[in-house]
């Protein structure tokens, strides 16, 4: 293989690092809060705003029903009106950002309401506000899930990542197909496959040691 | 902590007449709580017209199935549940007429412990107890100050950097008690706090709980379904029945004059008042020639050591059988129970009856023994 078939793997590795690490960095700012709003407004719960979590709640479904390769052409507009342009690695962040951060936002959702309700009725008996019950008891405790839920998000993005090659985006899909599969060049295509499976086992492994690092619940020998 | 708080600071959020609470601790008022109807459910009456109040300074223990209603009476105490009629008084302060707001400053003057411990497993035990310091903004300095005692004050001052997974459900519970009394609240609300732990670490935990009673003055309010945890530490018990108090008073005179069919039930095996299998098969309603009268009797405070059966037997010439009977000690009183046969006829019965209720005895014929 030559030395420049190694250096185009090499950018197109970097390209699907820095999308991925962006896109799930700003998708859990926006999943994170939503999630833990989507689990505490419920009818008689923390936060209760039943109607605004049905709102929400639909929300998230419409966006995690949309197929990602759709998604990524349908909201161009607003891909242009955010980054000034609609192609680039720099494009294609905009539509991961947005596939991820419902999936996140359920993900989380779901961790927040597997804690004990003892747990926050112990903080309520306390005297804790909503948001001390939040900070200090339903995220702290939940995180250990937290941690695996944005693990899975982080893997599905390294998919999600290989069809914004579809708009200029770049990255491991991209050159996959544009070498691997419409120059017929196998040997290229199969090191990226090697290089994702590689991404995707090392981001699993180290989420999950994370994950049990943070879980107390266990004993540690 | 920036400011300790004060009880003013209670009253400006709602002036409480002084009623029939102003000298209890907990006072509820004529208190009815409905839980609505809900997915085609009938409403549920859980409590109703309750009047129940706790001097300051004493173990008021509430006994109940479930269902009875406990759960929700304690939790109106610190408005985690609201009634729907009436009033709850804590310290002088209508908690039913409190916001949110106004309720979180009751919640750090009344500590509760839950039969499932809920401890932070994410936290050590010193961060647990720490945990209602930092909610109430308490400065780290102090916090630490605060909980170091805690942990001795239960016994796990070794255990401060351990995690409740690494502890023992007794050790949990002392945990949970410790992070009770860290805001130095003036009631505690125990909630079937040693139904999930063993005999042996319950009486463990319930010593512990009379001694914070006694040294630090707390009021206690404690449901429970068992007994022998009212017995072991309360003063006084109501007994809670379908939402209603049933039969309210001092252990002792509960224990050994049960007056309600549900008081009698919870204290079948606790006070000798179950007969055993092979007497009570052999019972009879109805008596006949031959068949001796059982009697129970009972022992109650001074007289609890009498020899009343050799008396009997001396001034009427009677056989006295013993069939069962124990003695025992309630709320630092004696009491005992006996149940004997009389083989006797019905005027001698009489007279032993009347002879033993004059030495201030309580008996009750019981049946016949065929």
């Amino acid at each position: 293989m030559s030395p420049e078939i190694l250096r185009l793997v090499w950018e197109a590795t970097l390209d699907t690092l820095w999308m991925v690490a962006v896109a799930a960095s700003l998708a859990t700012l926006i999943g994170l809060p939503l999630g833990v709003f989507l689990a505490t407004s419920g009818r008689g719960e923390l936060f209760a705003a039943p109607a605004v979590n049905k709102v929400l709640g639909f929300v998230v479904n419409a966006t995690r029903s949309t197929p990602f390769i759709i998604l990524v052409v349908a909201i161009i507009p607003f891909t242009r009106l955010l980054v000034g342009t609609s192609i680039g690695t720099k494009a294609a962040i905009v539509p991961l950002t947005i596939a991820a951060a419902p999936f996140i936002a359920r993900l989380i959702e779901g961790a927040i309401r597997e804690v004990d309700g003892g747990l926050v009725e112990a903080a309520r008996a306390m005297g804790a506000t909503p948001l001390q019950i939040v900070a200090k008891v339903l995220v702290p405790e939940a995180l250990p899930a937290i941690v695996l839920s944005l693990t899975l998000a982080i893997v599905s993005l390294l998919g999600f990542s290989a069809m914004v090659g579809a708009v200029g985006g770049g990255g491991l899909g991209d050159l996959g197909i544009r070498y691997g599969y419409q120059r017929f060049m196998p040997d290229v295509m199969a090191i990226v496959v090697v290089v994702l499976v590689v991404l995707v086992q090392l981001v699993q492994s180290t989420g999950d040691r994370l994950s049990r690092r943070l879980n107390k619940r266990l004993r540690h020998g | 902590m920036t400011r300790p708080l004060r009880s003013d600071d209670l009253a400006t959020a709602v002036a409480v007449p002084r009623a029939d609470g102003a000298d209890s601790a907990i006072a509820f008022e004529a208190v009815a709580k409905i839980f609505p109807a809900r997915g085609g459910g009938p409403a549920v009456r859980a409590l109703d017209g309750i009047d129940l109040a706790v001097a300051p300074g004493t173990i008021l223990g509430v006994i109940g199935r479930s269902g009875a209603g406990k759960s929700t009476l304690i939790r109106l105490v610190n408005g985690l549940e609201t009634p729907t009629a009436g009033r709850v008084v804590v310290d002088g302060t209508d908690v039913t007429a409190l916001t949110e707001r106004g309720l979180r400053d009751v919640r750090r003057r009344v500590g509760m412990i839950f039969q499932h411990f809920n401890l932070l497993s994410s936290r050590t035990a010193f961060d647990n107890v720490a945990l209602p310091l930092e909610v109430a903004r308490v400065p780290k300095a102090e916090i630490r100050r605060r909980v170091e005692p805690l942990l001795e004050l239960v016994g796990l001052s070794d255990k401060r950097d351990r995690y409740p997974a690494e502890l023992s459900g007794g050790q949990k519970q002392r945990v949970g008690i410790a992070r009770a009394l860290a805001t130095r609240p003036t009631v505690l609300l125990s909630d079937e706090a040693t139904s999930a732990l063993d005999p042996e670490t319950t009486r463990s935990i319930l010593d512990l709980l009379s001694s914070i009673n006694r040294e630090l003055g707390l009021t206690v309010l404690l449901i429970t379904h068992e007994m022998s945890v009212i017995r072991a530490v309360a003063k006084e018990v109501a007994v809670l029945d379908a939402g209603r108090v049933v039969e309210r008073g001092d252990v002792f005179d509960v224990f050994t004059r049960p007056r309600h069919a549900t008081t009698r039930s919870f204290l079948a095996a606790e006070t000798g008042h179950a007969l055993p299998p092979f007497l009570r098969e052999r019972l009879r309603p109805e008596a006949a020639p031959g068949r001796p009268t059982a009697l129970r009797i009972l022992f109650r405070g001074p007289h609890a050591t009498d020899p009343v059966v050799s008396q009997l037997s001396r001034e009427f010439g009677l056989d006295v059988n013993i069939l069962s009977g124990s003695v025992d000690e309630i709320a630092g009183r004696p009491f005992g129970t006996l149940v004997v046969s009389l083989a006797a006829d019905g005027p001698t019965v009489e007279r032993a009856l009347a002879f033993l209720q004059a030495r201030g005895l309580d008996t009750e014929v019981i049946g016949h023994v065929a």
